[in-house]
């Protein structure tokens, strides 16, 4: 029975052993890209959330904003790729004019609008998500996250860290673009 | 020509570690002496191998030969020598080269130093060392090799990464690697002890002054990678949780828990199998983060071009040599006899608690950083999944681990007296309500948890000085005793009192990073900023050229008061070449505090964002780290290590208190 303390090592090591190759398997298929992430939250109604808002705020709920595409941001003061993201956000809103709305993810509300205090503020709305309970929902799996939704409610696209000036205008602006003619 | 030399000679290298890797095992088995000597020869012929190859690219870079890729790829002729130089190791390639020239330096330096090792146990350290070098050897050879020529030659180079253009980062990676790889030498210690069967004091007395130096290596690798993070990325923070710093942070966690949990080896003989398993986990975190960085299993802000092919053959290596010694654990550490017994509540039982605490903390990093992993999902790059996280997992274990550091040293081998040792600390209560009060006096209604924090320090700072008065008998007997008596203290004693002293040194600055102010604005010249006490007026901003960038320095006028403190001047550059922006922070500090100025990106009209910060006590992060090296270094000039080792007679019976030494 002592013995098979000692086996608990090689054990643990071989089940890693396992996981670490069963992910450089997923990474050598081809045209494989490290910033797709599967989501299986594509083309399904997006969770339904009900924030209080940052600060004195208006609170930020799925169904008042649901009539137009907007898009879904999750940040959070603590997040430093958050703050290479933000500028590009801030031209978002300001030059695009673009229906952005924030998520403050595992934040103080006080240091959430200290930050956008100091980097300026691109969200139309930004509901607390103290707990992290909507990210759960959503299926975030770090922040910034980004994600397009349809005047339905509809996830129609997912963006997985600090959004790029490439993405935004080869895919989020045409997207946008799509979903607000139709 | 020279380049053929060189990658001739790294095959060479690979046949003479194969020999090291078998010959002495078998004559180790037959108790051939003459069989068992051969490892100490190819030891040292495989550093000269590997030297001469390290050399051969360097050569390459120097006079920028572009009939080799891996040159054409990472350097220019415009770089500046001392990154033509460290950009050998600034790619894939390069650094693989590093870290086999860095793991023969270690081999040929056991096959110098042993001369007082059973030739049993040198020639299967010596050959299980040769059985790493073979596997990375094969790994450059076959998969990444930086010899490969191109025809025809371009005319210049792709450059090195503007970011990697830095001196601070020139020199983190030698550190990092010297104390990764110095790792292996204990891990093939341990190897060697398991395939001998035989633990004892002798071993962990041979075995800690090279852990030591890998612990002292690898602090200040880690140290100048968070110096470098801090002052190069301009956002002010010095640790992001990243998981390449988690893959180096990792191996440092578990390396001292071993450095620890071998003095219990060494004085008192027992936590033998454990000492071995934190041998073994100590090396293959190393390899693991080797595996992580370079597979692209993981992407971030550090990661090399990634090859999952390479992944491959790392996961490979990482299943013979880990896999192969865990085996090798399970077969034979059952039969180790632990030696004495001891209380839950002495000097052992504190070094226990220490090991426990490091082990889960590092158990908490590896978690967060594979936690994408074991969720089958990949992060894109620089995704912080990790500060909450981290801040609340990795923080709490670390302070009963910091108050324990400061009761630990007080208590006696076998069993302790804690509550004496507790009264003795009454200088530590008092420093620390007053530090807490004081702090929180001056900061009432900010962080809570910074002002503990800074209290934390300040209790290790005085647990560590009584000890020390303690044991020098300060103010019990006369003055001129004291001094004797420190005179005649063992250096690792005072590596030990160093060491603690620099973790109390840096958890101030952790503690005290809660308290920073920033300020970011968009400045005409002309305009200013008030942060701190301190007024900072942007004067003019120039355009200057550089060796293989231009840049825009920021003319930053900085006054308190009133009175003239000092110009700074932030940069941007831009390297043409890679059609890349970095900036260069300008950090002026005195030492209790950075003011700290990043200059950001201008508009057409004119207006330049400027961000400046104010960081109290975050200098002191890194005078602790270096001042915990140093302790380390201290402790390894003990003369316990360099006089003849031989078997200690086992002490039996009360030991005096407080024992000798750590």
């Amino acid at each position: 029975m002592k013995r098979l303390i000692y086996l608990l090592p090689l054990v643990v090591f071989l089940v890693l052993a396992a996981y670490l190759g069963r992910m450089l398997q997923l990474t050598l298929r081809p045209n494989y890209d490290i910033h797709e992430i599967p989501s299986a939250m594509i083309a399904k109604p997006a969770p339904a959330f009900d924030l209080a808002g940052l600060a004195d705020g208006k609170p930020l709920a799925l169904d008042a904003l649901k009539g137009h595409p907007f898009v879904v941001n999750f940040f959070a003061s603590w997040c430093v790729p958050c703050r290479i993201e933000h500028p590009l956000l801030m031209r978002l809103a300001t030059e695009n004019h673009l229906p952005i709305y924030g998520i403050d993810y595992k934040d103080k509300p006080a240091d959430g609008a200290h930050l956008l205090a100091t980097f300026g503020d691109p969200y139309r709305l930004v509901g607390m998500d103290r707990d992290g309970s909507v990210g759960l929902n959503f299926g975030v799996y770090g922040v910034p996250e980004t994600y397009v939704i349809d005047s339905t409610g509809i996830i129609r696209k997912r963006f997985v860290g600090p959004l790029t000036a490439e993405q935004v205008d080869k895919e989020l602006l045409p997207l946008l673009k799509q979903l607000g003619q139709t | 020509m020279i380049t053929e030399l060189g990658h001739f000679a790294l095959i060479l290298a690979l046949f003479v570690a194969v020999i090291q890797s078998t010959v002495p095992l078998i004559g180790a088995a037959r108790r051939h002496l003459g069989w068992m000597a051969v490892g100490r020869s190819c030891a040292l012929i495989g550093f000269a191998l590997t030297a001469l190859s390290m050399l051969a690219l360097m050569h390459a870079y120097v006079t920028s030969d572009f009939t080799v890729i891996n040159v054409v790829e990472n350097s220019h002729t415009d770089k500046p020598l001392l990154y033509q130089i460290t950009g050998v190791w600034g790619n894939h390639e390069g650094s693989m080269l590093l870290w086999v020239f860095m793991l023969s330096l270690c081999a040929a330096a056991v096959a110098l130093f042993s001369n007082n090792l059973p030739p049993a146990l040198r020639a299967r350290v010596l050959a299980v060392q040769g059985m790493i070098a073979v596997g990375f050897l094969l790994f450059i050879l076959l998969t990444s090799n930086p010899f490969l020529r191109t025809f025809p030659p371009p005319p210049n180079g792709q450059g090195l990464n503007p970011v990697l253009q830095d001196p601070g980062l020139a020199f983190h990676p030698p550190f990092l690697y010297l104390g990764y790889v110095g790792f292996s030498v204990a891990f093939s210690f341990a190897v060697a002890a398991l395939i001998e069967g035989r633990v004892d004091a002798a071993w962990a007395r041979w075995v800690r002054p090279w852990t030591l130096a890998s612990w002292c290596a690898l602090t200040v690798g880690i140290a100048m990678g968070s110096w470098w993070a801090y002052y190069t990325l301009g956002w002010g923070g010095w640790w992001f949780w990243d998981p390449v710093e988690n893959a180096s942070f990792m191996p440092w966690l578990v390396g001292t828990a071993l450095i620890h949990s071998s003095i219990v080896v060494e004085k008192r003989d027992t936590l033998k199998s454990w000492t071995i398993l934190l041998a073994i986990i100590t090396f293959s975190l190393s390899l693991v983060g080797t595996f992580l960085v370079r597979s692209g299993v993981l992407t971030s802000v550090h990661a090399f071009a990634t090859d999952p092919q390479r992944g491959m053959f790392i996961l490979l290596l990482l299943v013979v040599a880990i896999g192969g010694s865990l085996t090798l654990y399970a077969i034979r550490a059952p039969a180790l006899k632990g030696g004495g017994l001891f209380a839950p509540i002495s000097r052992e039982g504190a070094l226990v608690l220490n090991n426990v605490l490091l082990s889960c903390g590092c158990a908490t990093v590896f978690l967060g950083t594979l936690y994408p992993l074991f969720l089958d999902a990949v992060g894109g790059p620089k995704l912080s999944v990790g500060f909450p996280f981290f801040n609340r997992t990795f923080a709490p274990m670390m302070v009963p681990m910091v108050i324990a550091v400061g009761i630990g040293p007080m208590l006696a081998w076998k069993r302790g007296d804690i509550l004496g040792a507790l009264q003795r600390l009454w200088v530590a209560y008092i420093a620390t309500a007053l530090v807490v009060l004081v702090a929180f006096y001056v900061t009432y209604g900010g962080p809570v948890l910074a002002v503990l924090g800074l209290g934390l320090s300040a209790w290790l700072a005085t647990a560590v000085l009584t000890e020390f008065a303690e044991r020098i008998r300060l103010f019990r007997t006369p003055f001129g005793d004291s001094l004797r008596r420190a005179i005649h203290l063992p250096r690792a004693t005072y590596g030990m009192s160093i060491a603690h002293f620099g973790l109390a040194v840096s958890v101030a600055g952790f503690a005290a990073s809660a308290w920073a102010q920033e300020a970011i604005q968009i400045l005409q010249p002309g305009g200013s900023i008030d942060l701190a006490g301190y007024h900072l007026t942007l004067e003019h901003v120039d355009h200057v050229p550089g060796p293989n960038f231009s840049a825009d320095e920021a003319f930053i006028r900085v006054t308190k008061a009133g009175e003239f403190i000092a110009e700074m001047h932030p940069e941007r550059r831009f390297f043409p070449l890679q059609q890349q922006t970095t900036g260069e922070t300008a950090i002026r500090t005195n030492l209790l505090a950075d003011l700290y100025v990043a200059l950001g990106d201008s508009d057409t009209a004119g207006d330049w964002t400027v961000r400046v910060y104010w960081k109290p006590l975050v200098p002191w992060i890194w005078m602790g780290a270096i001042i915990m090296a140093f302790g380390g270094v201290v402790s390894l000039s003990d003369r316990r290590w360099r006089v003849g080792a031989a078997a200690r007679a086992t002490r039996r019976g009360p030991q005096p208190v407080p024992a000798a030494g750590e």
